[in-house]
């Protein structure tokens, strides 16, 4: 189950990386998502992995999961998710306003093709 | 009552804050009164926090009464006073300056400002790792929005930069946060700090990742050499009294850095001791000379201010990477000095833009100031002060960082730092000799500073002046600070007892209480 576990959060963080790395806003804000979900999946994962623990409940018995990382993995999807509606918005806005969805605002892509064009 | 006097820095602003979020129907002049007298209210608070602070003794405040190392708790020493008090301060001064008109040019922006100071503060007070990621979360979100108040293209380019690299910052943040618990179990400062120095030397591979990732994190918010990119762009776009309120913030990642530095990876930590500092210091050097080349390349006020804010930060992550007890008490009066100045030069070059039509904040011929004897006076108090020029305050800062050096640092340190202060000199001079001598015939237009705005930029700039007349008081004041920091056990006495005993925290102990 860790081979599995770790596999997935490796895979998840690393498209999330290299989407985030591309030049329009939509691979990187799908690539942040990614990237927050790996990290949730970190997180959950910091206080060992157990199967068939009981929950952190007084009297539940032991051996008890670790709450604490799943009260943290609930802040961080929290901000998380806040951050994303967060960051669609400002994506929509900067294709509104610079006429164009690359991150750096530039119209490489139009002004070659007028040149095609000409 | 006195007790509770730690946590109003971040239950007032908190509280009107988001009153005034919630009453976007009233007038501005209410909401103007209600931001400034909460935000004095906070600067009468932090003076009682410093008073406080001031015996030297280390005060917690355990939120909902769970006591460390379980529940969250903010921690008052001299240190987070201090920072509190600037932060205060900066704020009522940049809001004071909103007043003037820059508030009503988008929504809800008082509370949102008064929302970003409360993440600023809570960042300062925290003794726990995930609730300074929290209140990280707090500022940040607050400043994206105060980022884009106003609106235009700029704005809009550069924030779409800030918030996808503080995003990516705030992912890195956690991954570090999940190795630290992983390792130590516990998310307490004071706690981890007792832990990691009986760590198992197989472990201490783990712990130093995540203790090097959370400098990452904090070098993204100061803005460290590698991660510098989004700030020139950022602080030049934004609005005057945002850009600087946003002079603390590349402070609350060096202050992040001093904290947990000075705190976890101490001398005791064994393997882990001293953890960073030779990263530190050179990518603070690294930091200075960019600063320095982008204070020369800068065309417009907006950017030169930026990059003297980079200058700055090279010099204090150069002050960090050094960790001595002079350097750490050197560094804060730095540090102290560098925000008032830079924050009072933002709001000087917004008024100087105002009045120069359609050359702006730009560095060419235009037409003659309406007030250019007094701007151009500011103008040079401020930058002569930036640039570390005697009598004023940035000479005392920078004297005392080139004298806590040792031999070897000194190689580097004297001729780099003294040629950022001749590039800064430069560009500064060449600037303010174009902007307000170099004029066309055109009559002068635009408007004038008026009441508010002068008091705001005058009272900053008057910074300069201030830190150097009361600079004796002042520099004991970082020297008690630094030395309270040097020596973390009063600390973890006064968090988790007499017998500071290392003990892990297994689950649902604080049921128990």
């Amino acid at each position: 189950m860790e081979a599995l576990y770790a596999t997935t959060t490796g895979l998840l963080a690393a498209c999330g990386v290299y989407l985030t790395l591309r030049g329009r806003t939509f691979p990187v804000v799908v690539g942040l998502t990614l990237l927050s979900y790996a990290v949730n999946l970190f997180l959950f994962s910091m206080g060992g992995l157990a199967m068939h623990g009981n929950p952190a409940v007084v009297g539940a018995g032991s051996p008890a999961a670790d709450p604490l990382p799943q009260a943290l993995v609930l802040t961080a999807i929290v901000i998380g998710f806040a951050m994303t509606a967060f960051v669609v918005i400002l994506a929509m806005r900067a294709r509104g306003d610079l006429g164009s969805d690359h991150v750096n605002g530039n119209r490489l892509d139009d002004s070659k093709e007028k040149e095609d064009t000409k | 009552m006195l007790q509770h006097l730690i946590v109003l820095p971040i239950v007032l602003p908190l509280l009107v804050g988001a009153g005034l979020l919630l009453s976007r129907a009233t007038s501005p002049t209410l909401r103007r009164t209600v931001s400034l007298v909460a935000q004095a209210l906070m600067v009468a608070i932090a003076i009682a926090l410093v008073v406080q602070a001031g015996d030297g003794t280390i005060r917690y405040y355990a939120l909902g009464d769970w006591q460390p190392p379980f529940g969250i708790v903010l921690v008052l020493d001299r240190l987070s006073a201090t920072m509190v008090l600037l932060s205060s301060l900066l704020g009522l001064l940049a809001c004071l300056y909103a007043t003037a008109g820059i508030d009503e040019t988008g929504s809800n922006f008082h509370g949102l400002f008064l929302l970003q100071l409360m993440g600023i503060n809570g960042a300062f007070l925290t003794g726990d790792l995930f609730n300074l990621f929290v209140f990280f979360e707090v500022l940040l979100i607050a400043s994206y929005a105060l980022l884009l108040h106003g609106g235009s293209k700029a704005r809009t380019l550069s924030a779409l930069h800030y918030v996808v690299l503080n995003l990516m910052g705030s992912a890195f943040f956690l991954i570090a946060l999940g190795i630290l618990y992983g390792v130590t179990g516990t998310l307490n400062m004071a706690d981890m700090t007792v832990i990691v120095t009986t760590l198992d030397p197989g472990r201490a591979g783990l712990m130093e990742a995540g203790g090097l990732l959370l400098l990452v994190v904090f070098g993204l918010k100061a803005a460290m050499l590698p991660l510098y990119f989004w700030l020139p762009r950022a602080y030049a776009s934004a609005s005057a009294p945002v850009a600087a309120l946003f002079a603390i913030m590349t402070k609350v990642g060096i202050y992040s850095i001093l904290r947990v530095y000075s705190l976890i990876f101490t001398d005791n930590a064994g393997a882990l001791a001293d953890l960073g500092r030779d990263w530190l210091w050179w990518a603070g050097l690294a930091t200075l000379v960019v600063a320095m080349l982008g204070v020369l390349s800068a065309r417009d006020l907006r950017t030169l201010v930026a990059y003297l804010v980079m200058v700055s930060v090279g010099t204090l992550l150069t002050a960090l990477g050094m960790n001595t007890i002079e350097a750490d008490s050197a560094l804060l009066f730095y540090l102290i000095h560098s925000t008032l100045v830079t924050g009072g030069l933002f709001l000087l070059v917004d008024v100087v833009a105002g009045q120069r039509g359609k050359a702006g904040a730009r560095i060419v011929r235009s037409r003659p100031l309406l007030q250019a004897g007094l701007l151009g006076g500011l103008f040079l108090i401020g930058t002569a002060a930036a640039a570390g020029l005697p009598p004023f305050s940035g000479a005392i800062g920078k004297a005392l960082i080139l004298a806590s050096a040792t031999p070897e640092q000194q190689i580097w340190l004297w001729p780099l730092l003294l040629l950022a202060g001749l590039c800064s000199l430069v560009a500064c001079s060449r600037a303010g000799s174009s902007v307000f001598w170099r004029t066309s015939k055109a009559e002068p237009s635009g408007e004038r500073i008026g009441v508010a705005r002068g008091i705001a930029t005058g009272g900053l700039i008057s910074a300069a002046l201030m830190l150097v007349i009361f600079a004796g008081p002042l520099a004991n004041w970082t020297k008690a600070t630094a030395e309270q920091l040097s020596n973390p056990a009063p600390y973890l006495e006064s968090l988790l007892g007499k017998d500071a005993a290392p003990e892990t925290a297994p689950p649902l102990k604080g049921d128990v209480s």
